[in-house]
């Protein structure tokens, strides 16, 4: 009931193309992220499923039919704004009823809904109140509340959580992956935030400079990116990405190993086996205590992060042994494409 | 939303707005330059073409010269009492004191009353030589009450005038000190500057900005200042009290010198021009669509 | 200003502050009193301050000797009328230049801001030979019309800069909820524009109450507005000092009230939004 198909979708703004002809499946059902750095264009991406700007060139379908055209009120899709967006002078009721006392349901529907919604949302004790008077966890509810209860196609989320807290954010996080489970509705999503792409997504859009770098389930981008700007993006901490000597004698230009992926043994020992051994001095160490993670200088190659248990009780100006695990290593040619 | 459809709304929409204040600039406009070429008198028939006779005869008359010291006179004296005035008062307003609100409505009244009201109250309740308040604080301390406007009309219309538009000074002046940023403030108190150092390298820089603005409206609107000279001085004595505005003024409505008047009409459109120019670019740089 | 305030220079500031404010608003505090005075009282030398016999006369003779309701009627209308008439032409203007910017927007709004600053001198002849020749001399629709325009500039650019502010998504949002552009004006822009609406609305009926020139020199006995009365009162006629301050109290008095209340709407209106 929620597919939503994008061919070719292109975008400019005066003489600036913002959007390099995206193309796009995304299945009923599934809880699409997009995710990139600012300016990647995923916000602009997510406007023009919207209907907020029109495309400058390709279609956009919803369901196989052409809504290109179609001014968003039409297109049957709810949108829930960074700032919230929320009518200041009417009460949460009213918010959350207006879109559908625009589509002119009848009283008591209308009234059956909002309730339910109010009650998924734990707003019932709210609805009297105007947006002034709630706090930003509420308000953002009451987004989301405003959303759903038009039953749309698909619901689109531009950076909802952002301005919320951190401790909100994480429960937050929750609910709305809950409620889009719960509602079995079609969900795009936009977050700078990877951790956020990684926890809630089905599949995962990577943007960067308005081209789509690749789509995938967050494991499928987390073990197999298919170029190093993903391989960079996705994971925290960042992957470590070598050129030089060492990604040579792989034949690669780029070699990239993430720090979960590398052994740390104190002093200077042998290989064990591995393919790669790099001795090296701590320059820093992060406890966090489940883990620590060293930076350390290893000479030839550079600065190297790695993770340890936080047993390990490892210090900066200590000498390490790395041990990166060979089958986890990832080899890019000069394009920073994946070699397979 | 600024699809096709929308863009031909917005046009129909600013249409009714932008004939009619185009007409109302260019067609007395055009008609001021037309009278200005012709010898036209209400009360004399026929408009014989003289070119720029009227231009001739403005700038020689000696009243002109003088009008036009006085308009300078005038805008430049009530700038500078507005401007100096109006920083320090703003700043007296920053201040933590006892009763700021009512302080502020009195300081903002002044704006508020209209013209010929200020004027009259001025020139009869104040500076009336025989009974006004200002002629009996004179007595008080031995001194000869001042006759203002028979003696020093410029210095009471210039009186008047400031004493009507350093509220509006203040108001801005202190809106922009309110805005100021107080962080700034704190670095700069950390970085071990006091009261003085704070006030010159950090408020007065802010400052700029909106003295600025302050300035040039001040300027524009100063330009046209009218009522109180009518309601006062009529001009004098003599044409001691009569600014550019006055002077085409009395030309036009007093001696029906239609001629003479339109051609010191655009004489007094050349000058607001200049003002005009410096302003709408700093309200331009401000704005953002 | 989160500083400690120390007790002297509370006081220092507050007597300074004080003192100043007095000064600047002794002459409308003067007047205020005189109108409470009789002729003689106001006339005396030295002036009583507090004490002396507070009369009602002079409110009560404005009325019974001239025709005070009446010239306050008129700027009632002026005032009313040029404010209303210039907000029905301005307010779709503004709306369509806040949602609907082209490139010539700002253009076409430096431009307006321009004819505010031509001086009305510079066209007091034309206007004046158009208005005998029409029939709009002395006549209120006059001097609305003319009102009307001058005002125009500072009205778009009000309503242009509160439009601005209303932020952006909000109204996106009604249109994701299925607005068309009618309702969303209706349910969703007006209610948010109507206090910067009336900001606009009050600061113009202060501009138009005031405004000299312009009621001088087009009216003189039917459509006179209290401007052009109260400088009528200017040539000498014996002892007519009191009446004088109370007619001018009560000329000013609704407008230095509204002035007070829009403070902050006449900063932004008046520097065309460059200084909030």
């Amino acid at each position: 009931m929620g597919r939503i198909t994008l061919e070719g979708v292109r975008k400019d703004f005066d003489d600036t193309t913002v959007i390099h002809g995206a193309d796009l499946e995304i299945e009923d059902g599934t809880f699409v992220v997009f995710v990139g750095p600012s300016g990647c264009g995923k916000t602009t991406l997510l406007r023009l499923i919207a209907g907020l700007e029109d495309v400058s060139g390709g279609r956009i379908l919803i369901d196989g039919q052409d809504v290109t055209g179609t001014a968003p009120a039409k297109r049957g899709l709810s949108m829930v704004f960074q700032s919230y967006a929320l009518y200041p002078h009417m009460s949460v009721r009213n918010n959350i009823a207006f879109g559908l006392k625009m589509a002119r349901l009848p009283k008591d529907e209308i009234a059956e809904r909002v309730a339910r919604a109010a009650e998924i949302l734990n707003l019932t004790q709210y609805l009297e109140r105007r947006p002034g008077q709630l706090s930003g966890g509420q308000r953002q509810r009451v987004a989301i509340g405003r959303a759903i209860v038009r039953e749309p196609k698909g619901f689109l989320f531009d950076e909802p959580l952002s301005n919320l807290d951190a401790s909100l954010r994480v429960q937050m996080r929750l609910e709305v992956t809950r409620l889009q489970r719960q509602l079995k509705t079609t969900a795009v999503y936009v977050t700078h935030d990877q951790v956020e792409a990684m926890t809630m997504a089905d599949q995962i859009v990577v943007l960067q400079g308005g081209r789509i770098e690749q789509v995938g389930s967050p494991l499928e981008l987390y073990e197999r990116p298919a170029n190093v700007f993903v391989a960079g993006f996705i994971g925290s901490p960042r992957m470590n990405l070598l050129t030089g000597a060492v990604a040579q004698r792989h034949d690669c230009s780029t070699l990239g190993i993430r720090p979960e992926h590398i052994r740390v043994r104190h002093g200077r020992v042998g290989s064990e086996g591995n393919t790669e051994s790099w001795v090296g001095q701590v320059m820093q160490a992060e406890h966090l205590g489940s883990d620590t993670f060293v930076y350390v200088d290893i000479p030839d190659i550079g600065s190297v992060n790695a993770r340890c248990t936080g047993d390990l009780r490892v210090a900066a100006g200590d000498t390490v042994t790395l041990l990166p695990e060979a089958v986890r290593l990832h080899r890019f040619d000069t394009n920073h494409q994946a070699i397979r | 939303m600024a699809t096709q459809q929308t863009q031909r709304l917005a046009r129909f929409l600013i249409a009714p707005s932008v004939i009619l204040l185009l007409g109302w600039m260019l067609i007395p406009l055009a008609m001021t330059i037309w009278f200005s070429t012709l010898d036209y008198n209400l009360l004399s028939p026929g408009r014989a073409f003289v070119g720029l006779a009227n231009f001739k005869y403005f700038f020689s008359d000696p009243a002109f010269l003088s009008s036009l010291g006085n308009t300078l006179l005038l805008v430049g004296s009530v700038l500078a009492i507005t401007a100096v005035l109006g920083v320090l008062i703003a700043l007296l307003l920053d201040q933590v004191f006892v009763g700021r609100q009512v302080v502020r409505l009195m300081l903002i009244a002044p704006f508020f009353i209209m013209p010929t009201v200020s004027a009259l109250v001025w020139k009869n309740l104040l500076m009336h030589p025989v009974s006004g308040l200002l002629a009996w604080l004179w007595q008080v301390f031995g001194l000869q009450p001042v006759d203002w406007f028979t003696h020093y009309p410029m210095l009471a219309i210039i009186l008047i005038v400031a004493w009507q538009w350093l509220p509006f000074s203040i108001l801005i002046l202190l809106t922009a000190l309110q805005s100021k940023d107080e962080e700034q403030q704190e670095a700069a108190l950390m970085d071990g500057a006091g009261a003085f150092d704070r006030f010159f390298h950090l408020t007065l820089p802010h400052l700029a900005r909106p003295l600025t603005i302050v300035i040039l409206i001040e300027t524009i609107f100063l330009l046209t200042v009218f009522a109180e000279i009518y309601v006062t001085t009529g001009g004098g004595p003599g044409t001691q009290s009569t600014t550019l505005t006055y002077l085409i003024y009395s030309q036009a409505l007093l001696q029906y010198d239609v001629g003479a008047a339109s051609a010191g009409g655009l004489v007094a459109v050349v000058l607001a021009n200049i003002a005009a120019i410096f302003l709408v670019r700093i309200i331009g740089k401000n704005l953002e669509t | 200003m989160a500083r400690r305030s120390h007790t002297p220079q509370l006081i220092a500031t507050t007597v300074l502050a004080w003192l100043v404010g007095l000064v600047i608003f002794f002459p409308i505090l003067w007047m205020l009193l005189t109108s409470f005075k009789t002729e003689i009282d106001a006339f005396s030398s030295p002036p009583s301050f507090l004490f002396f016999d507070w009369t009602l006369e002079n409110y009560a003779a404005v009325q019974a000797r001239s025709n005070y309701l009446g010239f306050a009627w008129n700027s009632v209308v002026v005032a009313l009328g040029s404010t209303l008439l210039a907000m029905v032409i301005a307010i779709p203007a503004a709306w369509a230049m806040a949602f609907s910017p082209t490139r010539r927007t700002r253009g076409i709004l430096l431009w307006m801001l321009s004819t505010k600053m031509l001086p009305p001198v510079g066209v007091l002849v034309p206007i004046y030979l158009i208005y005998r020749d029409t029939g709009l001399l002395d006549s209120r629709l006059g001097l609305v019309i003319v009102l009307c325009l001058s005002n125009l500039p500072i009205m778009v650019w009000m309503l242009f800069n509160y439009f601005k502010d209303i932020p952006k998504d909000i109204l996106e949002a009604a249109r994701m909820d299925g607005a068309s552009i009618g309702k969303e004006i209706l349910y969703v822009l007006a209610p948010m524009a109507l206090p910067g609406i009336a900001s606009s609305l009050l600061l113009n009926v202060i501009l138009a109450w005031n405004e000299a020139f312009w009621s001088l020199n087009l009216s003189s006995s039917q459509a006179a507005p209290l401007t052009a009365f109260i400088a009528s009162y200017s040539s000498p006629e014996g002892l007519f000092w009191a009446k004088l301050s109370a007619a001018s109290t009560m000329a000013i008095a609704p407008i230095l009230v509204l002035g007070w209340f829009c403070q902050k709407q006449l900063v932004r209106g008046l520097t065309f939004g460059a200084v909030k």
